[in-house]
């Protein structure tokens, strides 16, 4: 006996808008990356409670693939950071507004 | 209230302090490594869920290879801390859109979704079943997510070269 299903959908839900915070309020590329990673980390919670809840691995399964996923995102997501950075000297998303 | 409930309550509060401090950490450095605390609360919520696989990653894969490659880069270029405009005036506007959104959307989803009160038991899947699992039920899929890791190697490794002298 652990607790309610409800109250880990809760606080993952609680989680998940932490990183949608965090992505939108932020003004700096890597705190947004960040805040993707909040994101995938509260579903994954959810999933992991989800296949306890119904006692099915296919939740657990997920969560494996969304660890590769978020690790492939992040190694991409990280060197397009340094790619602008050496181009405008900057981490704001403000100031990409230039198409050259 | 049993013994794992309150084991529940107290690593579901540590990573939400955790998360909350490091959203709002103006030191990326500071922030990433509230991140990785509250990394290591999710891994103890999978152990507690009946997932020691699960938790094994995220420690090695979220807590030691992600963040570590954030502090990689936040070391490398040098992030001057004090020039990021914290919470700026426009981009409240849209957060308490979403918000508000969200709050409305999670509350019907919760009060309208079956078996959210079930009581979760506990359980454990050992990594031996769910290894079986993994690769008797997805091997097309880790075969995909395999090829989709070696695109981002190339990727990264493509962006992250130096530009050389004639370009």
């Amino acid at each position: 006996m652990i607790v309610p299903f409800g109250h880990v959908l809760i606080l993952a839900g609680i989680l998940f808008f932490m990183g949608i915070f965090c992505a939108v309020v932020r003004r700096n590329l890597i705190m947004i990356v960040l805040g993707v990673e909040i994101m995938l980390n509260a579903t994954s919670i959810a999933f992991v409670g989800a296949a306890l809840r119904w006692h099915h691995l296919e939740g657990q399964v997920f969560v494996l693939f969304i660890l590769a996923v978020a690790a492939t995102e992040v190694s991409v997501g990280l060197a397009l950071i340094v790619y602008a950075y050496r181009r405008t000297g900057s981490f704001d998303p403000g100031r990409y507004n230039l198409l050259k | 209230m049993t013994l794992y409930s309150i084991i529940f309550y107290a690593l579901a509060a540590t990573i939400l302090v955790s998360t909350g401090l490091a959203i709002t950490r103006r030191n990326l450095v500071h922030a990433v490594v509230y991140l990785v605390f509250s990394f290591f609360g999710s891994a103890m919520m999978f152990y507690l869920f009946g997932a020691p696989l699960l938790a094994a990653l995220e420690v090695i894969i979220y807590a030691g290879a992600i963040m570590i490659l954030f502090l990689f880069i936040i070391m490398m270029v040098n992030v001057e801390a004090s020039q990021e405009r914290m919470f700026p005036i426009q981009q409240w506007l849209p957060i308490t859109m979403i918000g508000i959104l969200y709050l409305i959307i999670g509350a019907v989803i919760l009060a309208s979704a079956p078996g959210t009160d079930v009581t979760l038991e506990i359980a454990l899947a050992e990594p031996k079943a769910f290894g079986e699992y993994l690769f008797q039920r997805h091997w097309l899929s880790i075969e995909i997510v395999s090829l989709l890791l070696l695109v981002a190697l190339v990727g990264a490794l493509h962006l992250g070269r130096r530009k050389s002298k004639e370009e």
